[in-house]
């Protein structure tokens, strides 16, 4: 998987779990909080539908790793790929 | 309610999931029943924390993103205006703040200037802190607002809406009911809150959860700090690695094996209400009464108190369930006239079946004269001529509903933020979780099944 494909992942969850934000203006390099609202329960939903729909692991200490989309590719990728293999 | 946001939340994780109830309808306070082929809710006059679509960052958002259910499955239409109404000054309120500011400055002239400065706290505390101390809101309240009058005028609706303290309020929900009440404000179903129930009935079958209705949690059988299994009336036997309840903080400490029958009787709420309900041949607004709710009372001081008698028509709260911007052409099928008050559960519960009737009568008929002081003017004859029906529930019909000690509507005096017990996995949700209405109700067991069981799982 390559971090582009990680993205779409994580934005078609975020899309899901709040139907109501504009991701089309989406920057990947800043913070999803500065540009959405979001709070800790939509991450623990971000969290929870990782693990039902990918089978990936978010321990509670890695939220901070979630912030942005690109971190979240930078760090997720990794995870999905050595599920793959 | 809560128990219902709770187990959707659990279930749409895929964990297994049933929520036991002892009555035979969902909803607990938020309840509704049928009598004579009308349909009456129990609890609800408004649906507080109403807003917008497209208003972000409020509990009514949160509560339907995490429910992933649709807000126009709720079908919330806003009120139209309300109103506190004390002798010779009264404050008019809409889902606008600004216009209760303009009515205080109306009424207060320059105490306005104190009103801004305790919505400014109000909106910057953070009530959803589950680890922050419970202090006195009256005492957070009086270091802004010196007029004694406005400060009383404030609380009556805050404390009617939710406050299981006697004269005070926690400054949390103090915060939560502002915000709730004031700040967004009142919606409501056409056809009441079985929408809303309906709504979530269907999400939780939706996503696998399971009911058992007319049975009840007899006994929680206790091993060490764990809540090991659940006796049920009928004497079956349940399992499961976590338990919420939402039956109260002392009804469930009552329920676990090895406490005293007597444990938290310091905690059990002394507030309970009695509701009258009018069924009227025409509109209310045919008579003159256009406004949604009317929170009324009749000395400069606002006593929230257990009532001394069977009914204390000294206050109340006036709904008129018509008086909502409902689509163009969509009506309720009648008039109704609804009006609250506290009452003695003492009282209530120690009448005998035969004297219970008369008291019913003998009390709505002061609870209706007591309100109409403070609606424009309609003859005592002249409502009577359109009444079509009345009922009434007294604090016996709120703990055959909710099950609650003493029929406290709004359950324990000290809630439990954080959602523990004594136990392990037992888990409390709901009123005595402290978040408030019916929203407030759905989040708190939202919240409790995201702390406790989703997160940090695995």
């Amino acid at each position: 998987m390559t971090k582009e494909e990680c993205k779409k992942i994580v934005l078609d969850i975020i899309e899901e779990i709040a139907p109501d934000e504009d991701l089309s203006t989406l920057k990947a390099e800043v913070g999803l909080r500065d540009q959405l609202d979001l709070d800790s329960m939509d991450f623990l939903d971000i969290v929870m539908e990782l693990r039902k729909q990918h089978g990936i692991e978010v321990p509670e200490a890695d939220y901070p790793k979630l912030a942005s989309l690109q971190s979240c590719a930078d760090y997720l990728t990794p995870k999905f790929n050595e599920i793959k293999a | 309610m809560a128990g219902l946001a709770a187990g959707i939340r659990l279930a749409m994780y895929d964990r297994s999931v049933l929520i036991v109830e002892r009555h035979n309808a969902p909803g607990g306070l938020n309840g509704f029943y049928s009598f004579d082929g009308r349909k009456f809710d129990v609890g609800l006059h408004a649906v507080t924390n109403y807003v917008e679509k497209g208003v972000k960052g409020t509990p009514m958002g949160k509560l339907f993103r995490q429910l992933r259910i649709p807000r126009e499955d709720f079908a919330l239409c806003p009120q139209k205006r309300s109103r506190i109404a004390f002798p010779d000054v009264d404050l008019g309120f809409t889902n606008d703040i600004s216009f209760l500011e303009q009515e205080v400055e109306r009424a207060f002239g320059e105490d306005v200037d104190s009103f801004r400065a305790l919505r400014a706290a109000v909106l910057a505390h953070d009530e959803f802190d589950l680890s922050a101390k419970a202090i006195s809101a009256r005492e957070v309240v009086r270091g802004y607002v010196a007029n004694p009058l406005l400060i009383e005028m404030i609380f009556c609706p805050l404390m009617y809406y939710g406050s299981a303290r006697e004269n005070d309020m926690d400054w949390d929900q103090f915060v939560i009911m502002w915000k709730a009440l004031f700040e967004e404000g009142f919606g409501r179903p056409l056809e009441g809150v079985r929408v809303v129930i309906r709504a979530l009935l269907n999400r939780y079958r939706a996503v696998g959860g399971q009911r058992k209705m007319k049975c009840g949690v007899r006994r929680i059988v206790v091993d060490g700090e764990r809540a090991t299994a659940l006796e049920l009336d009928d004497g079956s036997v349940l399992t499961a690695d976590h338990v919420i309840s939402t039956a109260g903080v002392v009804e469930t400490q009552r329920m676990c094996e090895g406490q005293p029958k007597t444990v938290g009787s310091d905690n059990i709420g002394g507030l309970s209400f009695v509701e009258s309900i009018t069924v009227l041949d025409c509109e209310p607004k045919a008579l003159g009464w256009d406004e949604t709710i009317v929170f009324f009372n009749d000395s400069e001081r606002f006593a929230y108190e257990r009532a001394k008698d069977a009914v204390d028509v000294r206050s109340g709260v006036i709904c008129f369930p018509n008086n909502y911007e409902y689509a163009e052409g969509e009506i309720l099928p009648e008039g109704l006239f609804r009006v609250t008050a506290m009452a003695n559960f003492d009282y209530w519960s120690r009448l005998a079946e035969e004297d219970y009737k008369g008291q019913k009568a003998y009390w709505y008929e002061e609870m209706q004269r007591s309100a109409m002081r403070f609606l424009p003017p309609v003859g005592m004859e002249q409502l009577k001529s359109h009444t079509q029906y009345v009922d009434m529930f007294s604090p016996r019909t709120i703990k055959k509903f909710t099950g609650h000690e003493a029929g406290a509507i709004y359950g324990a005096p000290n809630k439990v933020k954080d959602g523990r017990t004594h136990l392990d996995n037992l888990y409390l949700a709901g009123t005595d979780q402290g978040f408030l209405g019916i929203i407030g109700a759905m989040l708190s067991g939202v919240s409790m099944a995201n702390l406790h069981v989703l997160q940090g799982s695995k």
